[in-house]
This record gives C-alpha cells, sequence and structure tokens, in this order.
C-alpha cells in the first residue's frame, strides 16, 4: 500500500491525519529540507512506529504531529481540528530525560493533575503508582531510582491525565536489553487495556515489529514515507514465527539494510 | 559491631584532621615568631590577645554586626533586583543579546574602582559601603540567573507546556524549581564576594566594622596583633556563612542538581 492510498482512504475512526507536510529547517542562511511532503493518517486506539536510518527526521515528524514544532507547510489534524500547539490531551513521552527532578514519584504522576479535586488526584495517583508497579517509591527522587523505574514513571505521569494520544520519542533507548524487553510487553498490556492512540518513534525495526499495528518507513532525509507496512499478527507475537521474520526482514530490505552481520 | 566500631572511629579522624592539621599550623607559627627576634608577624598567641582584647572592649562584636549589616543590606538588594531581571532576560533570548556586550563591560570593573563614585553620590557612610557591595554582587548575579535559566532543558519547558500549563505556572512549577539549584551555587559564591567587598570598603567609607578594624589598628599605633585578629575573624565568619549556604544544597528536592548521576 502506498502512502497516497493511505490517505484517500478515509476510515470512520480516524485519529489523527497528517497532509502534505513539509518542513525545512533554516540556519545560518543554509536550509535543510528534513520532511517532504509526509501524508498519514491515524486511526483511533492504533498504535502506530516510525522507523527509518538515524537522524531522518522521525522526532520531528513526531514534535510536529505533537505541536512542538509547525510544519512548513501543510497541516497535523486531530479529531478533525488543525493543532496549533501541545495539548494536554496528547502526552509527548521523551526518553526517561523528560522526569521532573526536583518532584518525587508521587509529584511527578500528580504533575498534570493540578485541575482534579485532592481525593480524584490520590485515587489516580495510587493506580498509576500501582499500575507502573512503583509502590513503595512514591516519596523517593527520580535520582534514586534506575532507568527503567524513571521510564515507567514518565509513562505513568502521561497515562495519569488520561489522554487520548501518546507521542513515545525512542523511550527505551537508553534502557538495557532487558529491562527494554519487559518495558515492551508492560506498555502492550497498558495500551491494550486503556486502547489510546500510540504514535512510537524507534530506530529498532524489531521493537516496531514487536509492538505496532503499522509500521511506517521513513527514508533518509528529507524524509518521505517509504512504506507503511501492516503488521497482521495479533499480540501476543511469536518474535520466531516465520510471518514475524518475514516482516521484519522485508522491512530491513526497505530500508537497505542486509539481515546478515 | 567491631566492624561498625571501626568505621565510626575513623570517621571521627576524618572528622578531627582538619583540626589537627590547623593546630600543627599554629604551633609551627608561634615558633617560628618566637625565634625571629624582628616583628614583622604577631604570632598566634599575641593574636588571641588580639581579639580578647577587643572581646573586652565590646569591639568585637560590635564590629561583626556593623559588617553583617552591610553586607546582608548589599546582597539581599542585589539578590531582589538582579534574579529577577536575570531570569527575564535569559527567558527571552533578544533580551539576552541585546543586553550581553554591556554585561561584559560592566563585569570585570572591580566594585572597588567605583569608590570614588560612591563616595560622591552617597557620601561617607552605610550607603556607600552598601553600594559597593551591591555593586560586586549585582552582575555576578545576573549572570548566573542568565545562565540558569538558558541551561534550563528544553524538555522540562515542553512537559510542562504539554500538560497544559499557561506562562504563569510554567514559570512557578518548571522553570522556578529547575533554576533553583543553580541559583543557589551563584548565591553562595557572591556571599563570598560580598564578604570581601565589605572589608574593602569599610577601608575607606565607614568608621567602623572589620575592614575599619584593620586600617584603624595600623593607623593608631601598629597593633598588629589586632590587624591579624581582623584577618583571622573575617577569614571565620566567612567559612560560617559558606557553610549556612552549603547546608541548603542538601534540601532533597534540590539535591538532583548535584549528584554525578
Amino acid at each position: 500500500m502506498s502512502p497516497e492510498e493511505a490517505v484517500t482512504m478515509p476510515t470512520a475512526g480516524t485519529k489523527l491525519r497528517a497532509e502534505h507536510l513539509d518542513m525545512v529547517f533554516t540556519r545560518d542562511g543554509k536550509s535543510t529540507p528534513v520532511l517532504k511532503d509526509i501524508n498519514l493518517q491515524v486511526s483511533v486506539g492504533e498504535f502506530i512506529c516510525l522507523v527509518g536510518p538515524s537522524g531522518c527526521g522521525k522526532s520531528t515528524l513526531l514534535n510536529t504531529m505533537g505541536g512542538f514544532l509547525s510544519p512548513t507547510s501543510g497541516t497535523v489534524s486531530i479529531d478533525g481540528e488543525v493543532v496549533h500547539g501541545p495539548d494536554s490531551r496528547r502526552i509527548f513521552v521523551f526518553q526517561e530525560r523528560g522526569v521532573f527532578p526536583w518532584l518525587t514519584v508521587e509529584g511527578n504522576i500528580g504533575f498534570g493533575l493540578f485541575k482534579l479535586s485532592r481525593s480524584e488526584r490520590e485515587q489516580r495517583l495510587a493506580h498509576y503508582v500501582k499500575m507502573v508497579g512503583l509502590q513503595g517509591f512514591e516519596e523517593a527522587y527520580p535520582s534514586e531510582l534506575s532507568g527503567g523505574m524513571k521510564q515507567r514513571l514518565e509513562v505513568a505521569r502521561a497515562l495519569a491525565v488520561d489522554p487520548d494520544m501518546l507521542y513515545m520519542d525512542e523511550p527505551f533507548g537508553a534502557l538495557d536489553s532487558i529491562t527494554r524487553l519487559t518495558m515492551r510487553g508492560e506498555l502492550l498490556r497498558i495500551w491494550q487495556a486503556e486502547r489510546k492512540t500510540i504514535v512510537f518513534v524507534t530506530h529498532d525495526i524489531d521493537e516496531a515489529v514487536q509492538l505496532a499495528d503499522r509500521v511506517v518507513v521513513m527514508s533518509a532525509r528529507p524524509a518521505v514515507i517509504q512504506q507503511i507496512v501492516n503488521i497482521d499478527m495479533p499480540h501476543p507475537r511469536d518474535i520466531s514465527s516465520p510471518r514475524y521474520l518475514e516482516l521484519r526482514d522485508g522491512i530491513l530490505q526497505q530500508i537497505g539494510l542486509a539481515h546478515k552481520i | 559491631m567491631a566492624m561498625k566500631k571501626g568505621w565510626g572511629d575513623l570517621n571521627l579522624l576524618v572528622r578531627l584532621r582538619p583540626i589537627v592539621f590547623i593546630a600543627i599550623l599554629l604551633a609551627a607559627w608561634q615558633v617560628a615568631v618566637s625565634r625571629h627576634p624582628v616583628h614583622i608577624l604577631p604570632g598566634p598567641w599575641g593574636v588571641a590577645g588580639g581579639i580578647a582584647d577587643l572581646l573586652r572592649h565590646g569591639l568585637l562584636f560590635k564590629y561583626v554586626v556593623a559588617s553583617l549589616f552591610r553586607v546582608t543590606w548589599g546582597f539581599v538588594l542585589a539578590a531582589v533586583i538582579a534574579i529577577p531581571l536575570g531570569l527575564t532576560i535569559g527567558w527571552y533570548r533578544r533580551a539576552e543579546m541585546a543586553f550581553n556586550p554591556l554585561l561584559q563591560i560592566f563585569r570585570p570593573i572591580s566594585p572597588l574602582a567605583w569608590i570614588p563614585l560612591a563616595i560622591l553620590w552617597f557620601g561617607v557612610g552605610d550607603a556607600s559601603a552598601i553600594f559597593l557591595i551591591f555593586l560586586g554582587c549585582f552582575f555576578p548575579l545576573l549572570l548566573t540567573a542568565i545562565n540558569a535559566v538558558r541551561n534550563v532543558p528544553s524538555i522540562y519547558i515542553n512537559a510542562g507546556r504539554n500538560f497544559g500549563l499557561r506562562r504563569a505556572d510554567l514559570v512557578y512549577r518548571v522553570l522556578y524549581p529547575a533554576v533553583i539549584p543553580q541559583l543557589l551555587i551563584g548565591l553562595r559564591i557572591t556571599l563570598g564576594v560580598a564578604w570581601l567587598v565589605v572589608v574593602a570598603a569599610e577601608m575607606i567609607a565607614v568608621d567602623s566594622g572589620l575592614g575599619f578594624l584593620i586600617v584603624d589598628a595600623r593607623n593608631a599605633g601598629n597593633r598588629y596583633d589586632l590587624v591579624v585578629a581582623g584577618m583571622v575573624i573575617i577569614g571565620i565568619i566567612g567559612l560560617l556563612l559558606d557553610t549556612a549556604m552549603r547546608s541548603l544544597e542538601g534540601v532533597r528536592s534540590f539535591r538532583w542538581a548535584y549528584s554525578k548521576d
């Protein structure tokens, strides 16, 4: 399926629609095109992974969708409304660097809950502390936590405001491989329970094929969408099944990486 | 148990080490002075006598209070003006670009170079000394505040905006906690500067305080024991001020910025 087809094929529950997105960075009089005519449609509750060579503009695209960057031309609209800035209905999860180091675990998770009543806030806090397995660490500061715990804390902070969408920018990139596997499992569990729409940037093809409903493969800069791959496997996915390997190798080939080392 | 006791002893030894070292130096000083017939430096015993003299005449307390009074006023005035101004300048990139050259011109001018103007504007007295301390503190604090804002990772600001904070809340809940640790370091260093400047200012512009004591002791009868007594007291009070400021760095919600993690 080509990207054009993806756009012209409207589905009932479209959450996000990017149309003809162009992004050009200008610095010292030199302009660098980063994104070129990006068209993408994401359905409600869908899990999308963006993959591509490093520095290709995946994060730029994510930041544009999140409202932190304005596109040079084109629009991003969510629920039919054009995005003009960040919004608390759509939370961006950075690598664990995004947690506030001056707040405790509870302070971080409760950060976005300032509009709620006290009892409601405490209920949410308890729920999400438990969901990400940080019981007993409510009063701890991030500097006292491990990388994986900080990452879970940031996910909990995002989920606590009950957003419809999560943008995740290589959230597990800085974790060791065992923690990363555990975190993938937990994210899938949370996604299945809460059905958020997730746009997830990764440079790890395996991660993308394990998590996503669809994998968006981007080219080197200026990035265009090369291919959108449907991962037609139900969860839990058998990562040594022939179908899995076929899908993964297809993507590897698409970005020009032979699967032999 | 035995192990624990061993550690306790070791700790005590480590704590006593600087005191033992100072005691050895004092002894060496006393021996050297008593062996040398020409008086180029009073011995520690003579200095102790000088301090006792000052105590007896009620001057020690009076002069310390006078000096601390000037430092407090100059330092607090500078902090109250320079920190909000610096935070504002740092927040707006254009303001920073406009102010920076001016700042770099004023910064290397020693506050002591302002003494003639200070006397012209404020006369001989407390106001002049306070003005000089204010100048000595103002520029370092302004620069600290500007840099503190500029060093706040944009990830924190973006996260704050993402959760729907308006500008006032963003300043209060994100910017302010993020800059406090750096401001504290700046305040600590600047308090040291203030203490340096007060002594110099008191040598010229006033008739009380520790700086005045040093000049007066020499002019009125070459009481070098009192000169060195003044120096020792200045050093000890400087140490106490620094220790007090440093203890703030141990506050739990600031500690993240000082850990190596």
